[in-house]
């Protein structure tokens, strides 16, 4: 594998902007300032509890932050609900999986899709038949329910979903409900879905936890792949920082809800704030 | 493995067990006695009103209690818009009926469908502030709305004819008119649960949050499956009052204990399911009024037993109960009666057989 190197010449993506979120009394995310670049694979790590998942949560409009600003793609997301964030192109899985359970994986991913139908600015997303997505939006309930030249999209939105649980190795399960996959591959089926969103960025949540050190491993080759085929920008939670060392070409790491330390793997591991950070707390995989 | 019967077969069997039903429906106008028929005309009433309500609670998973407060809406409107003026004139004895009401007169299907889409605009003016509520408090706040609209009917004299209700509505819901609608439920519910709306209502149901994430507008389309039930309630509720001819506003007719029944009927049948439904529709009908008996007085051991008014409802209320505790997915759970699943079940007893 070539060594990551830290890219300066590529613009932006994201952009987080002092941002800081409390609850209550507690600051579970305390200024935090961080850009993502374009085709960036950066690692936020930090023990339980530093406010990681909160960051995601902030990113895609779960929480809105008490201060600061988010500007994605060029656009001022902070006050933003979640689904109009997804559907300018950042994707997210969940710490906990979160599938559709009594669905199947097919369907799954299908829904993933749904937005691209109902937005009538998705016009990026989706061109079918050459027309476009606005016009397809409009009466799009009708449409789907009358069943007039609806039956054409779902046929193409089915090949879709298909093709991508293909490329995911997911093939023998599609009929299966979500809930009735190995654990492994739940974590996959996540990913799946936020693929089928067709977004620019993606947010994986701790996507290893729960496993083994080889199933970590294919899982960050896996990580790799799909960031080359689906032409991706990826922010990668974890909280075992030698997971990520081998990936990412960044790493932020945060502790009570601050950035301690940001920079290259190497410059991470040699960072004293980060090393007195280990030995003088305990940190999960390490 | 997924198995599937050919697309062509499956629609021919759909298309004969409709006219096969259709027939039935016939011979049973013909041959069966007005008592029984009005049960199984009932069937079909609360088919629709279970139907509506699975799609809004079982589908979508918006703990709706409001459902009574929409099927009342679609009998006042209707039931005003099929009175004679000089019925109408006649029955407002307390205060005389708004003008711009004493003089429409419409036919069945115009009052049916202003039912229903009244009852849709009401379920659209309460959505935006009740589907921003969720779990408990919904279900407390749709309860609530429904109650305000039984009030309104009580107090609004001039408009509902107050506590008298409304006498002599004609008797138009027969087989035909029942069935029919309930066909049309059916296959607007069905169609709207088999496409990429519906997958997204289940999602929304299954978890929230992620169906946010993957670029769900929720409130958006909980407040479409919201009007959609509301409409069809309406119907169910404009059937309702042409088949039980007075309409009144007590707790009892259109109030919370229809809202109960009704969801009594999709628990049973099991929530999902709109086959569950029909089936928990048609039992409900079927047992209350088998248990009317209950209620009449009776001889145990030689001795006269007066009868006990709301006895009927009492037990079924246990049934519920118990149906909560030991077999909470009811009879289909989130399954469909359809050929495939028939052909699949055949062919696994087949297989192990
Ligand atoms: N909705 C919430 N309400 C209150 N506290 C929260 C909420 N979400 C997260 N927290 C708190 O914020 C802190 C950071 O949590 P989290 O972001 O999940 O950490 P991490 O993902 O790094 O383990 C924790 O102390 C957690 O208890
Ligand atoms: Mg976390």
């Amino acid at each position: 594998m070539t060594s990551p190197t830290l890219d300066l010449s590529r613009k932006p993506i994201l952009i987080l902007d002092q941002v800081t979120m409390q609850f209550g009394g507690l600051v579970a995310v305390d200024d935090f300032t961080a850009e993502i670049r374009q085709g960036e694979l950066v690692g936020l790590i930090g023990p339980n509890g530093a406010g990681k998942t909160t960051v995601f949560n902030l990113i895609t409009g779960i929480y809105h932050p008490t201060k600061g600003k988010i500007v994605f793609d060029g656009i001022d997301i902070t006050p933003l609900k979640p689904h109009q964030i997804t559907h300018l192109g950042i994707a997210r899985t969940f710490q906990n999986i979160r599938l559709f359970s009594d669905m199947t994986v097919l369907e799954n991913v299908l829904v993933a899709q749904h937005h691209k139908f109902t937005n009538p600015d998705a016009d990026r997303i989706l061109k079918i038949n050459g027309k476009s997505a606005k016009r397809v939006a409009n009466f799009w309930f009708w449409r789907s329910v009358l069943k007039v030249g609806y039956l054409k999209f779902e046929k193409e939105m089915v090949s879709k979903a298909k093709e991508l649980i293909e490329k995911l190795g997911l093939s023998k399960f599609m009929h299966e409900k979500a809930s009735a996959l190995p654990y492994g591959d739940q974590r996959k089926l996540e990913i799946a879905r936020a693929l089928a969103t067709d977004p620019k960025l993606l947010l994986l949540d701790e996507p290893a936890a729960g496993m083994n050190p080889k199933e970590t491993e294919d899982l960050m080759r896996f990580v790799e792949r799909i960031r080359e085929e689906f032409d991706l920008t990826i922010f990668l939670i974890e909280h075992d920082m030698k997971v990520v060392m081998g990936i990412c070409e960044r790493i932020i790491v945060m502790d009570y809800g601050r950035i301690i330390a940001e920079g290259t793997p190497k410059e991470i591991q040699n960072n004293p704030k980060v090393i007195e950070a280990y030995l003088g707390r305990e940190w999960e995989g390490v | 493995m997924e198995r599937k019967l050919p697309k062509k077969l499956n629609f021919v069997l759909t298309l004969l067990f409709i006219l096969f039903v259709a027939f039935l429906l016939y011979l049973a106008n013909e041959k069966l006695d007005e008592y029984v028929l009005r049960v199984v005309r009932l069937i079909a009433i609360y088919g629709v009103m279970a139907v509506s309500l699975n799609l809004i609670n079982g589908i979508t998973g918006i703990f709706s209690l409001g459902h009574a407060g929409f099927i009342l809406v679609g009998a006042y409107t209707s039931a005003l818009l099929t009175l004679s003026p000089e019925q109408k004139m006649m029955s407002f004895i307390i205060e005389p009926i708004v003008p711009w009401l004493a003089n429409v007169h419409t036919d069945f299907l115009t009052a049916t469908l202003a039912g229903g889409a009244l009852s849709a605009l009401f379920a659209f003016l309460i959505g935006w502030p009740i589907l921003r509520l969720s779990g408990d408090y919904l279900a407390i706040a749709s309860l609530g709305f429904a109650e305000v609209i039984r009030i309104f009917a009580l107090n609004a004299i001039s408009i509902t004819n107050g506590p008298l209700g409304l006498k002599g509505i004609p008797e138009y819901s027969n087989i035909w008119w029942c069935y029919g609608w309930l066909f049309v439920t059916v296959i607007f519910v069905a169609s709207l649960v088999n496409s990429s709306y519906g997958r997204a209502l289940k999602a929304i149901r299954e978890d929230r949050v992620a169906a946010e994430v993957m670029g769900i507008n929720v409130f958006k389309h909980q407040l479409i499956s919201f009007v959609v039930g509301a409409f069809f309630a309406g119907v169910s509720g404009a059937l309702y009052a042409h088949w039980l001819t007075t309409i009144d506003p007590r707790v009892t007719t259109l109030g919370p204990m229809l809202t109960f029944y009704v969801l009594i009927m999709i628990v049973l049948g099991g929530l999902g399911s709109i086959s569950g439904s029909l089936i928990g529709a048609a039992l409900f009908a079927i047992l209350f009024e088998w248990l009317r008996d209950l209620e009449e007085p009776f001889v145990l051991f030689g001795m006269r037993v007066p009868g006990i008014k709301g006895m009927r409802t009492l037990v079924i209320s246990v049934i519920f109960i118990l149906v909560m505790i030991f077999w909470q997915r009811g009879i289909m759970g989130r399954e469909e009666l359809t050929w495939n699943n028939i052909y699949r079940w055949l062919k696994r007893r087949g297989e192990s057989g």
